[in-house]
C-alpha cells in the first residue's frame, strides 16, 4: 500500500478543523453578533399583554360610590398577525360581513399611523353574549385576535353626569401630546373630574408577559412572571357631593334648560351641581356611548353643555346684594339710605322701569334689598361710580370692576373641571372703544341692577351667595375633598385650601343689615310666596332675565329666565344654592321653589311628604321652551342639505322635502357655513342668521 | 488500557466508548429539553412514551448490540463484508416494492411497530465493502479501473437513494470519496471535482450570461498566460477550449435540465432559499411550479424551518437561556426540532458555549477516530475508520450547516443526538465495529 498517503491524513484532520472553524464563524456571528434573533425569538414566543389598572372611585360625601367599576371586554387585533384567520366564522360570531371585517382591520391599521404590529380593539366592550361566545372560541384566531379585558364606569346612582364627565379611547392627537405616556387603547377621562383627576384615577399599567407557542396559544406566565409588573390602581377620590342631593337637583331640572349649583360655603365644596337638559351617566357608557353621543351632540338643546359652568346668564336682580355691599364698602351709602320710588329711576335721561310702585318699598337698604328696587340700586352703582373721592367715572368704573372681580365674576374660578367659562365683566378700554371715550355712570347704569355687559355663569352665582354667607371670603369652588392615599407632593388640592377675601372692610352689623335683606326677601319680599321650610332662616335674592330670539325673521320674545341665589341657616350658613331655569319666568316661580327643595333636603336630609309632591311637581314639568322643535328642524334639515350636497344622496333629504317641498336654504353653525358658501350650495341673500339674543330687567 | 485486560475489553479505545457515551447523554438531554412536559422525571424514562424514554431504550438497545460487537470476532467482519454489502443492496431493492407510505419519502419498509431504513443501515455495508475492496491484497488503487470499482460500490446506494426519494441520504455516499482520497485517489479527481461544484454553485449564485462571460474572460486569461506553451503544443490550446465551453455547457444546460428533472421541485426550492433566491423559470419545470403552488406551499414556507432554527440558535446568545427555558424550542416554532434540528435546542439552550463545547466535542470524537485509523495494521481496519469519520463528519456537518442557514434543509440525523432508533443503532454500530477492529489492531485482517 502506498505510505506516503500517510500525508493526506493531515490534510484531511485540516479539512475537519477548517469546516469546522466555518460552522463556528457562523455561530459566532447569530449568537454573540446578532442581537436580531433575540429580538425575533421575543415576537415570536412572548406575548406581552397591557394589563389595565382599575380605575379610581369617586366617592361622594358619605362615601358612596358615584361611579365605580366593573369588567367588559374588547376584543382586540393585530393586523400584521391576523392573516390566514378563519375569518367567516369570526365575523359570523361577531355579527358582521367581510366587508365590514376588511374595514376594521383597515381602521385598525390606520389608527396607529400604518403600524400593523400593534394590537388595536376590534369591537370594543363585547356583549356579554358575543364575550362568551368569542371566549370558547379565542383559539380558532390565532395570533392576532385575544380579549382584553377593560374595566368599564358604572354608576350606582346614575347621577351626576354633568361633572363627573365620561370615559372614552385615546386618540392618536391625545397620544402624540402626551409624549408617549398613552398607548392605542388606553382610556383616558374627556370630560369632567375623570379629565381633572385623570392622572390620579388612571393608575399605572401593568404588563404581563405570556408565552405562546407556534400557534399562539398561550403556553404561561414567562420566567415564571418575573418580568410582569403589576397594574396599580388608580386612587379614590372622596367628593363634597351628597350623591342624594344631587339626584333630586337632576330630577328637579328633568325637561328644562337650566342648572342648579349648590355649594359648602365654609370649605367651597360643591354639594351638587346638574345642567338641564338632564342625562344620565349611564347614557354615556360602554356600548351606549357612540349611540347617545351623536345624538346628543346633534340636539340643539345643547345637553353636552355643563351650564352651570358654561351657562353665561347676566345674573339680574342677584347682583344687588354685590352692589350694596361695594356701596358701603365705598362709603357712598349707608344702611339708611333710601329713595323715593314710583316705579322708575329717572336719575338719567332713560328710565330704569322697576316692578314695585309703592311707596316704602325703597326706604332702606334693607327694604330694597327685599323688594328687589332698581331705582334703589341704580343710584347705588352710579354712587359708587362716581364717588367722589376718585372724582373720574373711568377710575371709579375700574374700581368697581375690581370689587366685582373680587367676588369671583369675570374670571373663571378655578373649579376642578375643564373648560369652565368666566362670564363677562367689561372693562373700561371696552366702554371707552364703544363710546369714544365720551360716557358716564348712567351710560352703563343697567349694571346696577346686574344687567348689560355683565353676565356669569350658575357656579358664579352660588360662590357669591357662599362668600356673602361668610362675610366675604370664599374657597374656590371644587369638588374633590380628599384624594386617596394622598401623597405629600400632590399639589392639585392646594389652591383649594386657599382663603380668598373679598375686600370689603365694613362692621358685620352692616353685613348681617344686607343679609337680613336677603332674609326679608324670603319673607315679605319677592320670594315671600316660596313655603318656607320651619325651622331655617333663608337669605335668598331672586332674579328675572328677559330674553328674546329672531327665528324665521321674526324676533320672539320669549318666556324670561327664571334665578335664584341663596344661603342658608341664616344664622350658620351651610349650603349656598344658584338655580336658573332658562325661560322659567319670575325667579321665585321655578328656581326659588327648586332652590328651596335643595336647602330642605341638604339640611334636614329629607323632603317633607307635600315637598316631595312639590319635588314630583316641578319635575315633571316640561319648560322646554316652545322654539326647539323648530330650530331643531331647521338646523337638521341644513345638515341633511349639506349631506345631500356631498353625496348626491336623496335620502338624506327625503324627510324634509315631505314636509315643506322646498330644501332648506337656511343657515347652518358657522364653521359648516363656510364649507357651504365655498360650495356655492346657498344663497347668501337667503340666509336668515339664527342669533339667540337675551335682554334682562329686575 | 493494561496488558492485564482480558476477555472482551482488551484493547478497547475506551476514549472512543466515553466520546460515545458523552454524545448520547448529550443526545437524550436535548430531547428531554425540547419534548417534556409537567410529568415527572423518573416516570417519564422508564414509561416509554415520551420521546426521550423512548430513546434511552434505543440507547439500551444499542448498548447490548455494542457489547454484542466487541464480543465478536473481528476476523467475523472483514469476512462477511461483502455479503453485508449484498444484503444492504438487497433491502435497498425490498424497498421499491414494499416501501410504506410516510410523509414525503419512499425509503422505509414497516417491520412490526419499527420503520427500517434500508438506505440509512446501508452505510455500515458500504464502508465495510470498500474496505474489504480497498484491502485487497492485489489491489493496485493506481489504476482508473480500480477508482470507478470504488466509486461504483460507494455510489450504488447513493443511486437508488435518489431513486427513493432521499437525496439527503444519497449525498452521505460521497463522504466515502474521503476514504479513497486516503487510499491514494489522485487529488486531481477531487479537485476537478471540487471545480464542477464549484461552477454549479457559481451557476445558481451569479446570473448566467455574467457566468458565461466570466468564463470566456478566464479563458482568454488562461490562453494568454500560457501563450509561450501553447506555441509549442497547438494540442493545448484545444483542450483548454474544449474545457471552457464544456464548463459553458454545464452552466446554461446541464445544471437546468438537472434541477428540472433529478430534484424534486421543493428540494429546488430549498436549495435556493437557503442562497436567499427565488427560483429562475429555467430551472422548474412549468407544472411543477404550478403544482407546488397547488399545494399551497407558500414560497415563504421553503425557508420557514432554516428561519425558526436560526431564531432559536440565534436567540440563545452567549449563554443559552437554560434547559428547559428555549421558548423557541418548548414552543415548537422549530419543525423537526427532536430530529433534525435537535441542534437548536442545545443552542438555544446553552448558548454559544454550547454549540462551540458540542462542536469540540465532535472535532475531538473525528480526530480520535482518524488517530484510531491510522494506527491500524491492516488496511481493512484502517479503511473502515476513515469510511466512520467521513461518514460522521459529513453528517454533523450537513446537519449543522442547514440549522444555521449554510445549507440547504437536507433531512440528515445529527449522529448520536438526533432523536430515532435507526440512526442510532446505524451509528452506533459503525462506532463500535471500528472499536473492536482496533482491539486487534495488531492482527492484520483480510
Amino acid at each position: 500500500m502506498p505510505v506516503f498517503n500517510q500525508s493526506r491524513s493531515y490534510i484531511i484532520r485540516l479539512l475537519f478543523v477548517f469546516v469546522f472553524i466555518i460552522i463556528l464563524a457562523q455561530l459566532f456571528r447569530l449568537q454573540v453578533l446578532s442581537n436580531e434573533y433575540e429580538i425575533k425569538a421575543e415576537q415570536n414566543a412572548l406575548l406581552k399583554k397591557t394589563v389595565y389598572p382599575a380605575r379610581g372611585i369617586v366617592y361622594d360625601r358619605k362615601n358612596r360610590p358615584l361611579v365605580k367599576n366593573t369588567l367588559m371586554y374588547d376584543l382586540m387585533v393585530t393586523p400584521s398577525e391576523a392573516r390566514g384567520v378563519d375569518t367567516g366564522y369570526l365575523c359570523q360570531l361577531l355579527g358582521i360581513d367581510t366587508a365590514e371585517f376588511n374595514k376594521r382591520i383597515v381602521d385598525a391599521i390606520v389608527k396607529n399611523g400604518g403600524n400593523r404590529n400593534q394590537a388595536t380593539p376590534f369591537e370594543e366592550l363585547l356583549t356579554p353574549e358575543k364575550y362568551a361566545r368569542l371566549d370558547e372560541n379565542m383559539w380558532r384566531f390565532g395570533n392576532g385576535f385575544f380579549l382584553q379585558e377593560r374595566p368599564v364606569r358604572t354608576y350606582p346612582f346614575d347621577a351626576g353626569a354633568s361633572f363627573l364627565g365620561y370615559i372614552g379611547e385615546v386618540d392618536s392627537a391625545i397620544i402624540a401630546r402626551s409624549n408617549g405616556f398613552y398607548e392605542p387603547g388606553d382610556y383616558v377621562g374627556r370630560t369632567g373630574l375623570e379629565n381633572t383627576y385623570e392622572r390620579v384615577l388612571m393608575g399605572e399599567r401593568g404588563l404581563q408577559v405570556l408565552v405562546k407557542d407556534n400557534r399562539g396559544r398561550v403556553k404561561g406566565s414567562y420566567a415564571k412572571g418575573q418580568m410582569d409588573e403589576p397594574a396599580v390602581a388608580g386612587r379614590g377620590l372622596r367628593t363634597f357631593v351628597d350623591a342624594e342631593l344631587q339626584q333630586l337637583a337632576e330630577k328637579l331640572l328633568k325637561n328644562k334648560i337650566g342648572a342648579i349649583v349648590a355649594i359648602d360655603p365654609k370649605t367651597g365644596g360643591i354639594l351638587a351641581m346638574a345642567s338641564g337638559p338632564v342625562y344620565t351617566p349611564n347614557d354615556l357608557t360602554g356600548a351606549n356611548f357612540k349611540k347617545t353621543y351623536s345624538k346628543f351632540v346633534l340636539d340643539v338643546s345643547r345637553p353636552l353643555l355643563n351650564r352651570a359652568i358654561k351657562g353665561q346668564y347676566p345674573p339680574g336682580s342677584t347682583y344687588k346684594p354685590i352692589g350694596a355691599l361695594i356701596a358701603l364698602d365705598e362709603g357712598v351709602i349707608t344702611p339708611q339710605t333710601g329713595i323715593g320710588c314710583a316705579g322708575a329711576y329717572y336719575g338719567c335721561n332713560k328710565t330704569v322701569k322697576c316692578t314695585e310702585h309703592w311707596q316704602g318699598h325703597s326706604k332702606d337698604l334693607k327694604t330694597s334689598i327685599a323688594w328687589s328696587c332698581n331705582s334703589f340700586f341704580s343710584m347705588a352703582y352710579r354712587a359708587t361710580v362716581d364717588n367722589p373721592r376718585i372724582g373720574n367715572v373711568k377710575d371709579g368704573y375700574a374700581k368697581w370692576k375690581e370689587y366685582v372681580n373680587a367676588f369671583g365674576y369675570g374670571h373663571q374660578l378655578g373649579i376642578d373641571l375643564p373648560s369652565e367659562d368666566k362670564g363677562n365683566v367689561s372693562d373700561t378700554a371696552f366702554y371707552n372703544k364703544r363710546y369714544n371715550n365720551y360716557w358716564n355712570s348712567c351710560t352703563n347704569v343697567s349694571l346696577g341692577i346686574g344687567q348689560g355687559e355683565l353676565t356669569v355663569t350658575p357656579l358664579q352665582i352660588a360662590n357669591v351667595m357662599a362668600t356673602i354667607a361668610n362675610d366675604g371670603y370664599y374657597y374656590i369652588p371644587h369638588f374633590v375633598k380628599s384624594i386617596d392615599d394622598d401623597k405629600a407632593d400632590d399639589t392639585l388640592l392646594n389652591k383649594f385650601r386657599v382663603k380668598h377675601k373679598v375686600p370689603v372692610h365694613i362692621s358685620d352689623t352692616i353685613y348681617n343689615i344686607v343679609k337680613e335683606g336677603m332674609h326679608e326677601v324670603t319673607t315679605i319680599g319677592t320670594a315671600a310666596t316660596i313655603p318656607k321650610i320651619p325651622g331655617i332662616d333663608i337669605c335668598a335674592k331672586t332674579g328675572t332675565a328677559e330674553n328674546k330670539i329672531v327665528l324665521d325673521g321674526r324676533v320672539i320674545q320669549l318666556k324670561d329666565h327664571s334665578v335664584f341665589g341663596c344661603f342658608a341657616p341664616m344664622q350658620d350658613p351651610k349650603i349656598a344654592v344658584a338655580v336658573i331655569v332658562e325661560n322659567g319666568g319670575f325667579g321665585a316661580t321655578w328656581a326659588g321653589p327648586m332652590a328651596y327643595l335643595m336647602v330642605e333636603k341638604y339640611l334636614t336630609d329629607s323632603l317633607r311628604a307635600d315637598r316631595k309632591v312639590e319635588a314630583d311637581r316641578i319635575s315633571n314639568a316640561n319648560l322646554m321652551p316652545a322654539h326647539l322643535p323648530r330650530v331643531q328642524f331647521k338646523e337638521d334639515s341644513v345638515r341633511a342639505r349639506f349631506y345631500f350636497n356631498l353625496t348626491k344622496d336623496s335620502a338624506y333629504i327625503k324627510k324634509y322635502l315631505h314636509k315643506s317641498g322646498i330644501l332648506p336654504t337656511d343657515t347652518l353653525p358657522s364653521k359648516q357655513k363656510i364649507v357651504l358658501k365655498n360650495m356655492d350650495m346657498i344663497d347668501p341673500k337667503k340666509q336668515i342668521v339664527l342669533n339667540k339674543k337675551n335682554t334682562f330687567t329686575k | 488500557m493494561t496488558k492485564k485486560e482480558s476477555g472482551f475489553s482488551k484493547g478497547i479505545d475506551w476514549s472512543l466508548v466515553w466520546l460515545y457515551l458523552l454524545l448520547v447523554a448529550i443526545g437524550i438531554t436535548a430531547i428531554y429539553a425540547v419534548t417534556s412536559e409537567d410529568e415527572s422525571l423518573v416516570a417519564g424514562f422508564f414509561s416509554f412514551r415520551t420521546d426521550y424514554s423512548k430513546q434511552f431504550y434505543f440507547f439500551i438497545l444499542a448498548g447490548f448490540l455494542g457489547i454484542f460487537i466487541l464480543v465478536t470476532d473481528s476476523k467475523f467482519f472483514p469476512a462477511t463484508a461483502n455479503l453485508w454489502y449484498a444484503v444492504g443492496i438487497f433491502f435497498l431493492l425490498l424497498v421499491f416494492p414494499f416501501h410504506s407510505r410516510i410523509k414525503g419519502t419512499e425509503s422505509i419498509i414497516k417491520l412490526g411497530g419499527f420503520n427500517f431504513q434500508p438506505a440509512d443501515f446501508c452505510k455500515v455495508c458500504v464502508c465495510l465493502a470498500l474496505s474489504k475492496y480497498l484491502s485487497l491484497p492485489d489491489l493496485d488503487f493506481s489504476k482508473t479501473r480500480s477508482h470507478l470499482i470504488a466509486a461504483a460500490i460507494a455510489l450504488i446506494p447513493a443511486v437508488l437513494s435518489i431513486m427513493q426519494s432521499e437525496t439527503g441520504l444519497a449525498l452521505v455516499y460521497f463522504s466515502f470519496f474521503v476514504v479513497m482520497y486516503r487510499e491514494g485517489l489522485p487529488a486531481t479527481i477531487l479537485i476537478v471535482g471540487f471545480f464542477i461544484a464549484a461552477l454549479v454553485v457559481a451557476t445558481l449564485l451569479v446570473d448566467k450570461n455574467i457566468l458565461a462571460i466570466i468564463l470566456l474572460g478566464i479563458t482568454a486569461l488562461v490562453i494568454y498566460l500560457m501563450w509561450r506553451q501553447i506555441k509549442r503544443d497547438r494540442a493545448l490550446l484545444i483542450g483548454i477550449i474544449f474545457i471552457s465551453v464544456l464548463c459553458i455547457g454545464i452552466q446554461r444546460f446541464v445544471v437546468p435540465f438537472a434541477f428540472q428533472h433529478v430534484f424534486k421541485p421543493y428540494q429546488v426550492e430549498r436549495i435556493f432559499s437557503t442562497i436567499g433566491k427565488d427560483v429562475p423559470d429555467d430551472y422548474m419545470k412549468p407544472e411543477d411550479r404550478i403544482k407546488l403552488a397547488l399545494e399551497g406551499k407558500k414560497k415563504k414556507d421553503a425557508d420557514y424551518n432554516v428561519k425558526q432554527s436560526k431564531i432559536a440558535i440565534g436567540s440563545g446568545s452567549i449563554l443559552g437561556k437554560g434547559l428547559l427555558k428555549g421558548t423557541q424550542t418548548r414552543n415548537k416554532f422549530v419543525p423537526e426540532q427532536r430530529t433534525d434540528f435537535i441542534f437548536c435546542t442545545i443552542g438555544e439552550s446553552f448558548g454559544f458555549v454550547g454549540t462551540s463545547l458540542l462542536l469540540a466535542i465532535y472535532l475531538i470524537l473525528l480526530f480520535r477516530i482518524v488517530t484510531v485509523a491510522e494506527r491500524q495494521r491492516s488496511v481493512f481496519s484502517r479503511c473502515y475508520g476513515y469510511g466512520v469519520a467521513s461518514v460522521f463528519f459529513f453528517h454533523i456537518v450537513i446537519n449543522i450547516c442547514m440549522t444555521v442557514g449554510l445549507a440547504p434543509v437536507i433531512g440528515i440525523p445529527l449522529p448520536f443526538i438526533s432523536y430515532g432508533g435507526t440512526s442510532l443503532l446505524t451509528f452506533t454500530i459503525m462506532l463500535f465495529v471500528l472499536i473492536r477492529l482496533d482491539a486487534d489492531r495488531q492482527m492484520v485482517l483480510r
